[in-house]
């Protein structure tokens, strides 16, 4: 069995800072970590290569520091990274990031064939749960977003058994093999690093594809040129100028802000009272 | 928050005369989300913003309801017609009795295909996004997801789609100039419900699907329905009360959830928590999470980081309690309590049952 794993290196969105003054991302001092969510993807290809054996091959697009998140998914046990970068990728939204990506694993193929691509079901920074999708179009390979617990696995039949969040309910779907998985968050617990892979992964040599290894056709379909969604501008939220209405008591004790917080709140927003009453009966 | 002045930075607008094969695709359709009897009211926001992008560019609009067929179908097209739409689009099949891709991916790529519409909109829910991430790449053309604001740059009829980016931090409006259909997703929540108009009606034209099930590889063996998974339903909540990190320990949350059953309040939470593990992911509010529009929204022990912000600041009135007096969160909430969360939430939690109490023996 043989498995791609999709991840993207992303500025740790809970650290960015954005200059007040000219209103862009202050870059400096802001780690770069692995997708979070792709780390679920990640763990859960693990998993099925430890329990039917296998290859877990990491697939990564990005400026050449991202060869620091790949040599982090080797050392938690990926027997292979493939780093796709060229200048001529820069500015690809998402319909040319899942056009050489897919590109990419095609050339993968080539060597062994893929049953399983595996990806977080969104990233952090474009949050756009897009690329997924648009992989699996573009390799014609069953799509099964939302992933939050693979059932069953048949590799005699080439089944797998998955249970689909989807809106008011799960859906439990079967499909064919090979398919693309977007898993959720929380459908297991990463594992730690072992010393051997971590020593492995420090070894280890990191295939790096510009844009003719990876064998791309048609340049206008990659990079700015390929994207068709363009940055027509960008800009701070308007601050709203409400300042919250402080509650105070002479006491200060929190029975009497309660007490007050509820007499203001039912004052002025009766509605409210109603709400609350009529549902708690 | 389109007339905040852009300041200087990029701006990619590149005028472009469009393709007059592009140029003759015209009109503004809405994805109906449509399964097991019930629509998405999500489709019914989107109907409110189409009616709006229809009537500025001169063009119908249309809703696109695909389905297994049934009396519902044909419901949910006066449905549409009474939120706004003009006209629907219907498939009615056995095989989009459950979604799936790959039925509702041909379905829907051929009508576009052959009715040509300028924009599309979908619901951001995982049907919407995994439809919507589809059909932009079968159809080779830009999809916005996420959106909080659609408008129309009059100078070359486009859709200007607004989005946080970067976690929230910043806004940024994003064209998809010579490709069409311009497609966008919305999240629940985020647009108003339009009013309901008893009387409109609308054309109904009905496509078939030409697909047969044993075509399909992908099988439903089962739909476990959310009442059965305990699922919080946070997007649709009129009362909520969120816990950040300011509650400090795991065994604190205990006192958000005291407070949700005494209103009978859905629980939410801040994406640090999610992570550590203290809550389960459905009830993330926030970027990353849901965007929430309740009545009523406590946030203790929220510091109102944008993260957060950007997806609870539409709430109609917002409690928050924390020890910082210069926490972010004191900048829009309504009311401020500042002080120490497991002392306020306790007091709060009494003071409404006594109030319940009273009102009930008075009432």
């Amino acid at each position: 069995m043989h498995i791609v794993v999709c991840i993207k290196q992303v500025p740790d969105s809970a650290q960015i800072r954005v200059h007040p003054v000219t209103n862009t991302i202050m870059r400096q001092g802001v780690p770069a970590i692995i997708n979070p969510y792709d780390l679920y993807a990640l763990e859960e290809a693990l998993r099925l290569k430890d329990r039917y054996g296998g290859r877990v091959t990491v697939l990564c697009m990005g400026p050449s520091q991202a060869d620091a998140a790949l040599r982090k998914t080797l050392s938690f046990g990926a027997d292979d990274a493939i780093l796709v970068s060229d200048r001529a990728f820069a500015g690809s939204d998402t319909l040319a990031t899942s056009y050489a990506l897919a590109a990419a694993i095609k050339k993968i193929r080539e060597d062994m064939p893929v049953d399983l691509v595996f990806a977080g079901k969104q990233t952090i920074d474009g949050d756009t749960a897009q690329v997924g999708p648009g992989i699996a179009k573009r390799l014609g390979l069953q799509l099964l977003t939302y992933v939050a617990k693979i059932a069953a696995l048949d590799l005699d039949q080439g089944e797998i058994t998955i249970h689909r969040r989807a809106e008011g309910g799960v859906q439990v779907l079967r499909t064919k093999l090979p398919c693309l998985v977007t898993v959720l968050e929380g459908i297991n617990e990463m594992r730690f690093a072992t010393m051997d892979d971590m020593f492995r992964a420090a070894r280890h040599p990191l295939r790096v594809w510009d844009k003719s290894a990876v064998g791309i056709e048609d340049l206008n379909k990659i990079g700015l040129k390929g994207s068709p969604t363009v940055v027509a501008k960008v800009f701070a939220p308007q601050a709203k100028s409400q300042k919250a209405q402080r509650i105070e008591t002479q006491s200060g004790a929190p029975k009497d802000l309660a007490a007050t917080l509820l007499t203001k709140l039912f004052t002025h927003h009766p509605q409210l009272e109603r709400e609350i009453a009529g549902r708690a009966l | 928050m389109s007339d905040v002045q852009p300041k200087k930075g990029p701006t990619g607008r590149r005028k472009v005369e469009l393709d007059p094969r592009l140029a003759a695709y015209k009109g503004v359709w809405v994805f109906i989300e449509h399964q097991r009897g019930v629509t998405h009211p999500v489709s019914w926001e989107l109907l409110g913003e189409g009616r709006k992008l229809a009537d500025q560019l001169g063009v119908e609009l249309a809703g696109v309801v695909l389905g297994a067929p049934g009396p519902s179908m044909r419901h949910a097209c006066d449905e549409a017609f009474r939120y706004g739409a003009d006209l629907c689009y219907l498939i009615e099949d056995p095989v989009l009795a459950n979604y799936r891709n790959d039925p509702y991916t041909k379905g829907l790529t051929e009508l576009v295909n052959k009715y040509q519409p300028e924009i599309l909109l979908l619901g951001a829910t995982t049907l919407g996004r995994d439809l919507g991430g589809s059909i932009a790449t079968t159809l080779a053309t830009g999809l916005t997801a996420d959106c909080t604001e659609l408008n129309i740059d009059l100078d070359n009829r486009s859709l200007a789609a607004t989005r946080p980016t970067f976690g929230g931090s910043l806004l940024c409006t994003i064209q998809t100039l010579n490709y069409r259909p311009q497609m966008a997703t919305v999240r629940p929540r985020v647009m108003h419900l339009p009013e309901r108009g008893a009387a409109r009606s609308g054309r109904i034209i009905e496509e078939p699907l030409g697909l047969v099930e044993s075509a399909v590889i992908t099988k439903v063996l089962e739909f476990i329905p959310d009442e059965l998974q305990e699922q919080a339903q946070l997007a649709y909540a009129d009362i909520i009360v969120s816990g950040g990190r300011g509650l400090k320990r795991p065994e604190n949350f205990q006192l958000i959830w005291d407070l949700a059953e005494v209103l009978g309040a859905e629980v939410g939470a801040t994406r640090p928590l999610i992570q550590a593990g203290w809550v389960t992911a459905d009830r993330q509010v926030g970027q990353t999470g849901k965007t929430v529009r309740p009545k009523l929204y406590i946030a203790a022990g929220i510091s109102g980081a944008i993260q957060h912000r950007v997806g609870m600041e539409s709430s109609d009135v917002i409690i928050a309690i924390n020890e910082d007096p210069n926490a972010p969160i004191f900048d829009f909430a309504t009311y401020a309590i500042v002080g120490n969360a497991m002392q306020i939430l306790p007091a709060l939690t009494d003071a409404f049952r006594q109030h319940l109490a009273t009102a009930k023996c008075a009432g």
